[in-house]
């Protein structure tokens, strides 16, 4: 019962968060809602883990939060750059010499 | 050394905790995947004291423990921020000065910025730090330099 | 029976905390601030809420695990804020702020 008042309190917190990645404005307000949401999937999942009486669900949580991390850095590093190739410095060198 | 023997210690008992099989075949089998990773590690020679701060800890724990206590009262000044109607902040954008002399202190107190809420570390640079906060009362707390005092440092020059 | 009272008052404060969170990423009016209401959900929302579920399975290989879990939000939350706000402010995002007419209001 209270796994489930959790899980519910973390599915709205996920759809608000949901509501501001669809609206925006800035392409950074869409990637902190989708970090947002990634940390409360992984909050979800734990919950989910201890509703469904199976705690080895929560190694998928444990999982989830090291790829949600790696996946923002790596989005950001794609909107900065434009490609995941080349490294930040590089870049601003190339732009100097021009 | 030490740094290797505790990496050694450390990756054991996180494989121990994570399978929880205590039969000997296995063990011995997360014992070879640990020494594989420490040598590995080795290799690619990324065991130092940056990397595994072995020589911090009895401070890191004192100032976890004061982190801690910052982190719930910050969350209770933004939560009132929140839901108070009206206009509640005033956002500011600060620079402080950096007076920790080692990269891993730097990082350790831009860290405990960003995880207390109502002050994000914007920029670093080689002594100061761009902080922006949600209010001026935040900001003024954290121009204080008390956390900046409590943050380890181990006092070696930043490579 | 008084450790279940104690998971309920946690996961109940959690969840709250979370969606205060999710209502101060709409009420802030720029990306800045809402960087420190997101922060907030971060922090002590999935404290409360692990605390909650580890009180319930005791000391277990679960309640480890949910102790690594806390500690990889801790340890990457920070990191992600600060990329996003380095980001932002590289990617010519203008903060919104707040100068001497507060001060004469307040």
């Amino acid at each position: 019962m209270m796994y489930t008042a959790a899980a519910l309190a973390i599915l709205i917190t996920m759809g608000l968060a949901l509501a501001r990645a669809l609206l925006g404005p800035t392409v950074y307000d869409r990637i902190l809602s989708v970090n947002m949401f990634g940390t409360k999937t992984v909050l979800l999942i734990a919950v989910f883990a201890f509703l469904s009486g199976q705690t080895d669900i929560l190694d998928i949580a444990l999982v989830y939060a090291l790829i949600n991390f790696i996946g923002v850095v790596a989005v950001l590093k794609l909107i900065e750059q434009g490609n995941f190739f080349t490294s930040g410095e590089k870049d601003e060198r190339e732009v100097e010499s021009e | 050394m030490t740094h290797i023997i505790s990496l050694t210690i450390t990756l054991f008992l996180l494989w121990l905790g994570l399978s929880g099989h205590f039969e000997p075949l296995l063990i011995l089998i997360g014992v070879a995947s640990t020494l594989l990773v420490v040598f590995l590690a080795t290799r690619m020679e990324v065991i130092d004291h940056e990397s595994h701060p072995i020589h911090l800890t009895v401070r890191l724990l004192s100032f976890w423990g004061y982190l801690a206590r910052e982190i719930v009262l910050a969350n209770i000044d933004v939560i009132k921020r929140i839901l108070t109607p009206g206009k509640s902040i005033s956002p500011q954008m600060i620079t402080l000065p950096l007076p920790q002399k080692s990269d891993l202190g730097r990082v350790i107190y831009a860290n405990a910025i960003t995880l207390t809420p109502g002050t994000v570390s914007v920029q670093l640079d080689r002594d100061t730090i761009t902080v922006h906060a949600l209010a001026k009362e935040t900001a003024d707390a954290l121009a204080t330099g008390e956390m900046a005092r409590k943050v380890p440092d181990d006092g070696t020059a930043a490579g | 029976m008084v450790l279940d009272i104690l998971s309920w008052i946690f996961l109940v404060a959690g969840g709250l905390l979370g969606i205060i969170g999710g209502i101060g990423i709409h009420r802030f009016p720029d990306f800045f601030t809402r960087l420190h209401a997101a922060g907030t959900t971060d922090t002590l929302c999935a404290a409360l809420i692990l605390i909650g579920l580890g009180l319930q399975s005791g000391l277990t290989l679960a309640s480890f695990k949910l102790v690594l879990i806390f500690a990889f939000i801790l340890f990457t939350s920070p990191t992600a804020s600060h990329a996003l706000a380095n980001a932002a402010l590289h990617g010519g995002l203008e903060p919104l702020l707040d100068d001497a007419e507060e001060e004469a209001g307040s």
